[in-house]
């Protein structure tokens, strides 16, 4: 076996050499730079190796901070009686302790703090730079043979403006009016009127520069990516050659920038309202009795505006888990990705559907019905290309003989979830159904099986598959399929039994349930789902640890192309280089998915079509 | 800084750093799209108060019109060898531009002489905000022309590919502005 491997090894070495396309590029014209200096290769690293890594560590500790408010938030809706003094170390004057019982609430304002910045940080700090960021930073370049991206330094800046956006936000946690509280999504007036709420004021203001920091980011990344897919591929890489990852990162970073730039302008506009007394959200408001002098403006304005990239956004976050789940599919079941063009078909028209939906999120907020029918046929034609790929991944699965492991399990976990999500959300697209579960625990059960859920099992699948091109070393096994398990009936312990809360009427962002009747019966199964969460919220430390321990300690990666994978990254040394190649670059001859073909296990992309063989489709 | 790796598959038709361009050109582009799609909503909504434009922002349209073709001559005139017109032509667009801004003060001055004073109605709110965030666009232009003159005039004239790629940059985003405002002025001018 060993002998095996190093054979096919140094056949794809002799490939390279022969097909392979001679760019003048010289190793060490800049290397002695890169290698000398620490800082230029761990902090202002222009490499997209390193800032792929340094986008997934920040995005691993966001993920903690921004998990960790949700147990808090969960303890006090599981157990809104129970003290919560023991916190009082940690959250400060936000554990209001009665004196006389000693008994520990958390304060109302911060409860709402809390669920805002678990909601913010979550989506665009870890699942959007998190994932996107880091993936397509790492196999870009590596899949599509070219030595780095377009331009490397707008990349490191993208790196380093993301950075900036989180130390803001962070910075805003610590404000003695603490963060903002209205909400992920910012609705006015919350988001406008300093005077609204205690996070309305400094929180918000922070808030906003954080975002629009991200922003810059996002643009500055998505310039790169597709730049660098149109221009850099290889000799042969042609777009039909692509692995499916690229697609999906190519296609994310062109829905990024056409729709971020719409939540700057609805930023712009709101950040006129807040501080130079322009109307463009306000109307006829009343706080504490007092009218504003605020006429003539629509807070659905912002709604629209928002959604605009809110819904898009939803998409940024799923199709590179998508192309991640695709690409890890395939090779764990050694065969080729069922559809491949479909697939590809598939991410287009969800990604222009996806700018034409944005309404769905509003048809409570007195849009006009009629208007609504347009936005439901919509919404409910985007389930098909989504169908699709869920057929395509089943279809791959079929009567696969699949490895399992870590990163197929969490793949085939993306599978799962994203069926039960998805089907919820058709659901919630009828306007009518959509009265009764707009803003309940129903809508909360949708979108994070859908995508909070499954985006995470997609980034999951994609660090424990391509961790050994990350740190040469695997992670390590057992402790990944734990991981796996647990997260998977955590998971669903945690959010199926929100459809029946949701159906049954429970609301979202409330701070307790018990001054209403109907909501009494619930009490059970709120503490339920509070325990799920807090155990599973502890299972991902397994993870964590398992992550950090593999960089020094993990099992050493032998062979180039552990999983004996057809795409080109695994072509690339061992020990990296700056380059990604030492010699030439190599060229591509083929697709990506030529797994079980001709009595073979494999065939690489830089084997060339053998004399009788056509190109499959 | 410069890309620290030469890269060249010897493939692509168009320069990377020009694709980019072009790129965050069309996503600036939405950021406006966004804002003139959101006057149109909320003209919609009633409660629109209604006036007419300036004149000064007729004579800014056509001086940004003019910068550009100058900037172009001035282009031309660099690959032409000519010295002397690339530099005149340079410094002429780069004036122009300030000259541009000028006006479109005076325009948001008329503005509020006219009765529309900054928050006084969405309507015009929108037409503050929109072409104050051309304005900031515009002096990143000029800030890049200006960049350009300190090239033309610090460094010994040479028509090298690498100078010709920085024209060409600065060029096409200066374009870029001046067809955003033509789009701006006409979108204001027929949406009363
Ligand atoms: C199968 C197609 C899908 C349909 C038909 C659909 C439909 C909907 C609808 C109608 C809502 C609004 C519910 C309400 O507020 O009353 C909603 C909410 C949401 N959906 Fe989906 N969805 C689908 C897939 C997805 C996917 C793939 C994602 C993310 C990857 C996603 C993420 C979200 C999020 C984040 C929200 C809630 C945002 C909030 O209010 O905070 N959905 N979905
Ligand atoms: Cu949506």
């Amino acid at each position: 076996m060993a002998h095996a491997t190093t054979a096919v090894q140094d056949q794809e070495t002799k490939l390279i050499e022969e097909l392979g396309y001679d760019d003048h590029f010289h190793e060490h014209e800049h290397g002695d730079k890169f290698k000398s200096n620490f800082i230029t290769k761990y902090i202002f690293s222009q490499d997209h190796k390193m800032i792929a890594r340094q986008f997934l560590i920040t995005g691993i500790i966001w993920a903690i901070i921004g998990a960790a408010m949700s147990v808090i938030f969960r303890l006090q809706l599981g157990f809104p009686d129970e003290s919560l003094a023991w916190l009082q170390p940690l959250l400060g004057k936000w554990i209001e302790v009665d004196a006389a019982t000693g008994v520990g609430k958390l304060s109302q304002e911060f409860y709402y703090a809390l669920v805002t910045m678990h909601g913010t940080i979550i989506v665009f700090f870890v699942l959007t730079a998190g994932l996107s960021g880091t993936f397509s930073n790492l196999l870009i370049p590596f899949q599509i043979g070219a030595r780095d991206m377009a331009s490397p330094f707008l990349n490191m800046l993208s790196y380093w403006f993301f950075f900036l956006a989180g130390v803001v936000m962070f910075f805003s946690l610590f404000l003695s009016t603490g963060p903002f509280s209205g909400g992920w999504v910012a609705y006015p007036p919350l988001s406008v009127l300093p005077q609204a709420s205690d996070g309305s004021g400094a929180g918000m203001t922070l808030w906003l520069i954080s975002l629009t920091l991200f922003v810059v980011s996002v643009a500055l990344g998505g310039i790169n990516y597709i730049t660098t897919v149109l221009n850099l591929r290889t000799k042969g890489m042609s777009m039909w050659r692509m692995p499916l990852t690229v697609w999906a990162f190519f296609i994310t970073a062109i829905i990024a920038l056409l729709s971020f730039p719409v939540l700057v302008s609805g930023f712009l506009l709101l950040m006129f309202d807040r501080g130079l007394g322009t109307s463009f959200y306000l109307n006829e408001i009343f706080i504490g009795g007092q009218a504003l002098d605020h006429v003539g403006g629509s807070p659905i304005l912002y709604q629209h505006l928002f959604w605009f990239l809110g819904h898009p956004e939803v998409y940024i976050i799923i199709l590179p888990a998508m192309g991640l789940v695709s690409e890890v599919l395939s090779t764990h079941c050694r065969k080729p990705i069922f559809g491949y063009k479909a697939m590809v078909y598939s991410i287009l028209a969800i990604a222009f559907l996806s700018f034409i939906v944005w309404a769905h999120h509003m048809f409570m907020a007195g849009v006009n019905p009629f208007i609504s029918n347009f936005f439901v046929i919509f919404t409910l034609i985007i389930a098909v290309p989504s169908a699709v790929k869920v057929f395509n991944w089943i279809s791959t699965m079929y009567k696969a003989n699949i490895r399992y492991n870590a990163a197929s399990l969490f793949a085939i976990g993306f599978v799962s979830m994203f069926i039960s999500g998805g089907l919820t959300g058709i659901f919630l697209g009828n306007s009518a159904i959509d009265i009764q579960m707009h803003d309940t625990y129903f809508v909360v059960a949708h979108f994070h099986i859908v995508m909070g859920v499954a985006a995470f099992f997609g980034m999951f699948a994609g660090i424990y598959h391509w961790y050994p091109k990350m740190y040469g070393r695997f992670m390590n096994e057992t402790l990944g399929r734990i991981h796996f398990w647990g997260t998977l009936i955590g998971a669903y312990a945690i959010f199926w039994p929100m459809h029946y809360l949701g159906m049954a009427g429970v609301p979202r962002r409330y701070y307790r349930f018990d001054s209403f009747e109907y909501l009494r019966p619930f009490d059970d199964l709120n503490q339920f789902i509070t325990i799920a969460a807090i155990i599973t919220f502890f299972l991902q430390i397994l993870f964590v640890v398992n992550f950090f321990y593999s960089i020094w300690k993990g099992k050493k990666m032998t062979t180039k192309n552990p999983w004996g994978s057809t795409t080109i990254e695994w072509t690339t040394p061992i020990e990296p280089v700056h380059g990604n190649w030492p010699g030439k670059l190599p060229t591509v001859q083929r697709w990506p998915y030529d797994y079980s073909k001709n009595g073979r296990d494999f065939i690489p992309q830089i084997e060339p079509l053998g004399p009788n063989e056509s190109e499959v489709h | 800084m410069e890309l620290t790796l030469k890269q060249n598959t010897g493939r692509s038709k168009i320069h990377p750093h020009k694709f980019a361009l072009w790129v965050g050109c069309a996503s600036l582009l939405m950021m406006f799209a966004a804002l003139t799609s959101a006057y149109i909503v909320r003209q919609s909504a009633g409660n629109w108060l209604e006036f007419t434009l300036p004149e000064v922002f007729k004579y800014s349209t056509a001086t940004i019109i003019l910068s550009s073709i100058v900037l172009h001559a001035s282009y031309i005139a660099f690959k032409r060898q000519n010295e002397m017109g690339y530099k005149v032509l340079l410094v002429l667009a780069g004036l122009l531009g300030v000259a541009f801004l000028g006006l479109q003060y005076q325009g948001w001055v008329q503005l509020m002489e006219n009765g529309v004073p900054f928050t006084l109605n969405p309507s015009g709110d929108f037409v503050y905000v929109i072409s104050w965030l051309h304005a900031a666009h515009v002096v990143g232009g000029i800030a890049i022309l200006a960049v350009a003159m300190i090239h033309a005039f610090g460094l010994p004239f040479r028509v090298t590919p690498k100078r010709k790629l920085r024209f060409e940059l600065s060029l096409t985003y200066w374009h870029f502005v001046d067809a955003l405002w033509v789009y701006v002025f006409f979108f204001l001018t027929l949406y009363r």
